[in-house]
C-alpha cells in the first residue's frame, strides 16, 4: 500500500464534508472571505464537484473596509472561474456610516459583519453555510463541530452541541434552522500553506512581503490602504517590508514584519515562528471570551 | 478513516479532574508547539483564574468556553493540533464529567489511540471504566493508561503497580487483550509537573518504559480498513449537460476525453474501505445491478485506482438508476443486507430508551425508520458483565435488537468501522439520541418483518367510505374524555361511519391486564394501545381513544407509529381545579390523602401537548358542542 500524506488525507476528508453538506442542503452557500482559507476551501469545492461547477453561489459580506487588493482579487477569481457571487453590505450600517475607526471594533463587527451576515442568510434562506474557519485559530473555535447547528436566530449554543459521531453527521433541521459547515476544521495554518504550495492556488498578494506604507499604532503595524485612516498626532507614515498572516478589515488587521515573499518562504517562516496567527486580529481581544460571544450571536 | 501513518488522531479521556486537559496542554508546550503570545496569555490567566496557585494552569489552553473556565471543568471536546519531527497529531481533549459522555464518544469515534487518565490517589473510577468500554466498543486498540498526579502520591511505585494491574484487568474484561493488534501501556506521570511526558523522570527511577510522547510517536495509526473489502457509499450524483454553463472550464467545456458526450454523469463518494480500480466489476446495492468502472477521478485528475479514504467520482458503464446512499462493492465481496440486527448502543438521551420506540437510523448508507424491538442487556461497569435490563438510561451502554423498515447493507462494526456504525435520531426533536455499532444480523423474522398484505388499508377504508384516523383524547382524570368520546362515537355512528372506541375499560382488563403502573409498564401500555389503534386504522376504522396519556414522549411515539396526518391529538384542557371539583370517582380525594401514588395532576406531572390538532375546555361548554368541534375538524380534513 502506498503512503498517503497527512495533507492528502485532510484534502479528502474536506471534500467528503463538502459533498455531504451539499447533498443534504436545500440552499447551500459558501462564505467567501477572500483570504487564504477561503481560497483553499473554494479549491476543494471545485475538486468535489469536478467537472461541474459547485452547485452553490459564493457570498461575500462586504464591510466596505476590505483592502483594495482583496476586492480586486475577489472579482478576478469569480470571473476566472465563472461562479455566481452574492455580495451584501448592511444598508443600515452604510446609512449610519458605521466605521471601525469611529465606532470601535466591537460595534462595527456586530453591525457590519454579524448583522450583515444574518441579513444575507435570511434574505436568501440559506440552510447550509460553508465557512473557512479552522479550529487551530482560536480556543472557542477549537470546541466547535464540523457541522455546527444554528437555531432560527443563527445562534450557536456551545453547551448544547449535537454529538458528531464518525462521519455520520445529523443534519436534520426544522424550517429556519441551519448549519455552518467548516470543511477546514482540522487544518492548521501550516497545512493551508503547504496545500497552497502543492496545488499552486492563487492568493491575495498581501500575504507576500513587500514594502508597504504603514503607521505604528498600539504596537501594531497598520497599513494605510486609503484616506479614511486619519493619522493621529505624532504618527509618521513609513515604508516597511510587511506581509499579512490573516486578512480582515484593514484598520483591524495588523501586518507583520517579514521578508517572506513566496509561498515556500512563508512555509519556512511559519516552521520557525513563535507567534500565533490571529495575534494580528484586533477584534479577538475586544472583550473576554470575545470570539465565543460573537459566535453565539451568529458571527462566523 | 485515517490510513496515513504520519498523522495520529488520539483522545484524552478518563474521569473528571484526573488531569486530561492539563496533560495535553503540557504536552503541547513541551513539544514546542505553544506560540509565545499564547504562552504569555496563559501566564496571565493562570495567576488570575488558574487552579494551580500561580503555576501554569495548562488546562486553560484547552478549556476555551467561558462556562468551562468558570466551572474549572471541560464540557465539550477541544481539538488541538501539534507536530513533532516524527508525526502530526490531532488530539481530542474530552470531558470527564458523566453528563458529557456524549461529547467523549464524539471524540472517541474519530480516533485510533486513547490516553486514559487515572488519578493515582483515587485509582480507577466508574467513569474511567465507562470511557475504557466506549473506547473498546469503538474499536480503539491503542490505549495508554496515564497514572497521573504521582507528585501527590509520593512517586510511589507500589501504588502505580496496583493501578497498572487494575487497568490490565479492565482491558481484559473489555475484550481488548483478545485482539492481537492491541497495544497497551501504563505510564506513571505528573501532568502538572511534566514527569514522563516527554522525558523519563528522575523522581521515578523505577520506571524505565516509554514516555507518553514516545508511545504516541510509535503506536500504529493505520486502520484495518485498507485491507477490508471495497465499499463506497454514493454521496452525490454529479450530472450535467454539455451546454457549457454547468461546467468549470470555459474554454474546454468538458475534461479531456469527454468531448462528444452530451451529458456528464458520475457518482461521487469516498472509498471508506478497500480499494477500487478502473475496469473493476462492481455491484450496486440494494438493487444488485452489476456494472464496470469506466473512469475514476480523484479531484480533477484521472487515476487508475483509489484506496481507502480517497474522495473520488466514478463513471460507470451503462445507464443505471443509482441514488445517494447506494453502496458500491465488488460482486464477490459485497456487504450483507439485513433488516434485523443485534447492536450495541451508547444511549445519550435524557429520556431512557424502552423497547418499542421508533427512531431514525442513519449510517453512511442513508437514513431509514427503525424500531428497537427488544432490549437484551445493559453492560455493568464493575466487570463489564451483562445485566438484564428493560431500559437504557442516559449514558448506559447495552445490547439491543433493532429492526429497520427495509433491508439495508452493512458490515459488522468489528470488520468495518465505517459501514458498521450508525446513529439514532429522535423524529420529533431531531436530537441524536444514541450511537451504535452493528454486531450481527438476526435471521429470525427478517423476511416476514414489515411485510405488506396485498389488500391495502386504502381498499378496506374505501369500502367504508371514510378515511381512517385516530382521534387521541388526552387530559386529566375527570376532564371529560370518556363522556366526550362516547358522544362523538355516537354521532359518527349515526352518520354511518365505522368506528371503535378504546378506553381504560376495554383495554386495561384484557390486552393490558399484565401491566402495572411502573414507568416501563406505563409506556408499554400506551405502545400497545398505539399498535392496536394502528391495526384498526389498517382495517379502515375511525378510532377514538380516551386515556390520560400524560407524557408527551408517549403520545409522540403513537403519532410516529401512524401514517402522517392520521393522528389527531385532542387536548381536553379542563383545568385541574375543575376536574378536582367534579371528582366523579373520588380519586382526587384519595390521591390528596396520599393513598394513590403517581396520580396525574396531584403527585405526577401532566405534560400538555404543545401543538395539538385541537384544544377543548369542557368546563364552559356542553359535551355536544365539543364533539361538534371535533366533527368539523374531521370534515375539514376530509376524514368524513
Ligand atoms: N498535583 C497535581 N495536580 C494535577 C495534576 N494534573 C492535573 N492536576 C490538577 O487537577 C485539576 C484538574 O485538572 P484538569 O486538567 O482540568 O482535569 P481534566 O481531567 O481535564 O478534567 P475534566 O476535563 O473536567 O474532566 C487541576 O486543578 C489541575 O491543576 C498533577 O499531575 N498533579
Ligand atoms: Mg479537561
Amino acid at each position: 500500500m502506498s503512503r498517503v500524506t497527512a495533507l492528502t488525507q485532510l484534502e479528502n476528508e474536506s471534500i467528503r464534508i463538502i459533498r455531504e453538506a451539499v447533498a443534504e442542503a436545500e440552499r447551500p452557500v459558501m462564505l467567501y472571505s477572500i483570504g487564504k482559507d477561503s481560497s483553499v476551501m473554494l479549491h476543494l469545492a471545485l475538486k468535489a464537484f469536478y467537472p461541474l461547477k459547485p452547485p452553490f453561489p459564493l457570498l461575500h459580506v462586504d464591510t466596505t473596509w476590505k483592502f483594495k487588493e482583496m476586492i480586486h482579487f475577489r472579482n478576478e477569481t469569480v470571473r476566472r472561474l465563472g461562479l455566481e457571487l452574492i455580495t451584501h453590505t448592511n444598508p443600515d450600517g452604510l446609512r449610519d456610516g458605521i466605521s471601525p475607526l469611529i465606532h470601535g471594533s466591537r460595534l462595527y463587527t456586530d453591525i457590519m459583519k454579524t448583522d450583515a451576515l444574518k441579513q444575507a442568510l435570511n434574505e436568501h434562506r440559506f440552510d447550509m453555510v460553508f465557512g473557512g474557519a479552522r479550529r487551530d485559530e482560536e480556543k472557542s473555535r477549537a470546541k466547535e463541530r464540523v457541522f455546527s447547528f444554528r437555531d432560527a436566530g443563527h445562534r450557536w449554543e456551545p453547551r448544547g452541541q449535537r454529538p458528531e459521531l464518525w462521519d455520520i453527521p445529523n443534519l436534520r433541521r426544522n424550517r429556519g434552522e441551519s448549519f455552518r459547515v467548516f470543511p477546514l476544521s482540522n487544518w492548521t495554518e501550516l497545512d493551508v500553506w503547504r496545500y497552497i504550495d502543492q496545488e499552486s492556488i492563487p492568493v491575495v498578494p498581501l500575504y507576500f512581503s513587500a514594502e508597504r506604507p504603514i503607521v505604528e499604532r498600539g504596537g501594531q503595524l497598520i497599513m494605510l490602504d486609503d484616506e479614511r485612516l486619519e493619522l493621529e498626532p505624532g504618527e509618521q507614515p513609513q515604508l516597511r517590508r510587511i506581509r499579512f498572516r490573516t486578512l480582515g478589515c484593514y484598520p483591524l488587521t495588523a501586518g507583520v514584519e517579514s521578508a517572506a515573499s513566496s509561498v515556500a518562504e512563508i512555509i519556512a517562516e511559519l516552521e520557525t515562528v513563535c507567534t500565533s496567527e490571529r495575534c494580528g486580529r484586533l477584534i479577538d481581544f475586544d472583550q473576554a471570551g470575545s470570539m465565543e460571544k460573537k459566535k453565539q450571536e451568529g458571527y462566523f | 478513516m485515517p490510513v496515513c501513518s504520519d498523522m495520529l488522531r488520539f483522545l484524552a479521556c478518563g474521569s473528571v479532574d484526573d488531569g486530561k486537559s492539563t496533560l495535553i496542554g503540557h504536552l503541547i508546550h513541551l513539544t514546542g508547539n505553544l506560540p509565545d503570545d499564547q504562552l504569555h496569555v496563559l501566564e496571565a490567566e493562570s495567576s488570575r483564574i488558574g487552579t494551580t496557585g500561580g503555576a501554569l494552569d495548562y488546562s486553560l489552553l484547552l478549556d476555551g468556553l467561558m462556562a468551562e473556565r468558570e466551572q474549572g471543568i471541560t464540557i465539550d471536546v477541544a481539538y488541538r493540533y501539534f507536530e513533532t519531527p516524527r508525526r502530526k497529531f490531532i488530539v481530542a481533549d474530552t470531558p470527564g464529567h458523566e453528563s458529557y459522555t456524549r461529547n467523549m464518544a464524539t471524540g472517541a469515534s474519530h480516533c485510533t489511540a486513547a490516553l486514559i487518565l487515572v488519578d493515582a490517589c483515587q485509582g480507577v473510577l466508574p467513569q474511567t471504566r465507562r470511557h475504557v468500554l466506549i473506547c473498546a466498543l469503538m474499536g480503539i486498540r491503542n490505549l495508554l493508561f496515564a497514572v497521573n498526579k504521582m507528585d501527590q502520591a509520593d512517586w510511589d511505585e507500589a501504588r502505580f503497580r496496583r493501578i497498572e494491574q487494575e487497568c490490565h484487568r479492565m482491558a481484559g474484561a473489555a475484550g481488548l487483550l483478545a485482539n492481537s493488534r492491541c497495544d497497551l501501556l501504563a505510564v506513571p506521570v505528573s501532568a502538572l509537573q511534566g514527569d514522563n511526558l516527554t522525558a523519563l523522570s528522575d523522581r521515578m527511577p523505577w520506571y524505565g518504559g516509554a514516555t507518553v510522547l514516545e508511545w504516541l510517536e510509535s503506536c500504529t495509526a493505520e486502520e484495518a480498513a485498507a485491507d477490508a473489502p471495497f465499499r463506497l457509499p454514493v454521496q452525490y450524483v454529479l450530472k450535467g449537460s454539455n451546454d457549457g454553463r454547468g461546467c468549470q472550464h470555459d474554454g474546454e467545456r468538458w475534461p479531456a476525453g469527454c468531448d462528444g458526450r452530451a451529458t456528464w454523469r458520475s457518482y461521487a463518494g469516498s472509498v471508506v474501505s478497500g480499494r477500487v480500480r478502473v475496469g473493476d466489476r462492481i455491484v450496486i446495492l440494494p438493487s444488485g445491478v452489476e456494472t464496470t468502472v469506466e473512469r475514476l477521478l480523484i479531484g480533477d485528475r484521472d487515476a487508475d485506482s483509489a484506496e481507502t479514504g480517497m474522495a473520488v467520482s466514478l463513471v460507470l458503464g451503462g445507464e443505471h438508476d443509482i441514488v445517494r446512499g447506494d453502496c458500491l462493492a465488488h460482486p464477490a465481496d459485497r456487504p450483507e443486507q439485513a433488516g434485523l440486527f443485534k447492536v450495541r448502543l451508547v444511549w445519550m438521551d435524557q429520556q431512557p430508551l424502552y423497547a418499542g420506540r421508533r427512531y431514525l437510523f442513519r449510517s453512511v448508507f442513508g437514513t431509514i425508520e427503525a424500531r428497537i424491538s427488544r432490549i437484551r442487556d445493559r453492560v455493568g461497569l464493575d466487570a463489564y458483565q451483562l445485566l438484564a435490563a428493560d431500559r437504557l438510561a442516559q449514558n448506559d451502554i447495552g445490547e439491543v435488537e433493532l429492526s429497520l423498515a427495509r433491508l439495508f447493507p452493512f458490515d459488522p462494526y468489528s470488520e468495518n468501522r465505517e459501514t458498521g456504525a450508525f446513529i439514532l435520531l429522535d423524529r420529533v426533536s431531531n436530537a441524536t439520541v444514541a450511537c451504535g455499532m452493528i454486531q450481527h444480523p438476526l435471521r429470525r423474522g427478517s423476511n416476514i418483518h414489515w411485510q405488506r398484505e396485498d389488500l391495502t388499508r386504502e381498499l378496506r377504508a374505501g369500502l367504508n367510505g371514510q378515511k381512517p384516523c385516530v382521534i387521541w383524547l388526552t387530559g386529566l382524570s375527570g376532564s371529560g374524555k370518556s363522556t366526550l368520546a362516547n358522544c362523538l362515537e355516537r354521532m359518527l355512528h349515526d352518520m354511518g361511519h365505522h368506528t371503535m372506541l378504546l378506553d381504560g375499560d376495554n383495554v386495561r382488563h384484557g390486552l393490558n391486564r399484565d401491566l402495572g403502573f411502573t414507568e416501563a409498564d406505563r409506556i408499554e401500555n400506551i405502545r400497545r394501545i398505539g399498535e392496536v389503534a394502528k391495526l384498526m386504522t389498517d382495517a379502515g376504522l375511525i378510532v377514538i381513544t380516551a386515556f390520560i396519556s400524560p407524557f408527551r414522549a408517549d403520545r409522540d411515539m403513537v403519532r410516529a407509529l401512524l401514517t402522517d396526518g392520521e393522528f389527531i391529538e385532542v387536548h381536553i384542557a379542563t383545568s385541574l381545579e375543575a376536574c378536582e371539583a367534579r371528582d366523579p370517582k373520588g380519586l382526587y380525594r384519595k390521591a390528596r390523602k396520599g393513598e394513590i401514588p403517581n396520580f396525574t395532576g396531584v403527585n405526577a406531572p401532566y405534560e400538555e401537548p404543545l401543538t395539538p390538532e385541537l384544544r377543548l375546555d369542557t368546563a364552559s361548554r356542553s359535551v355536544r358542542d365539543c364533539a361538534e368541534d371535533i366533527m368539523s375538524l374531521l370534515r375539514q380534513d376530509g376524514f368524513v
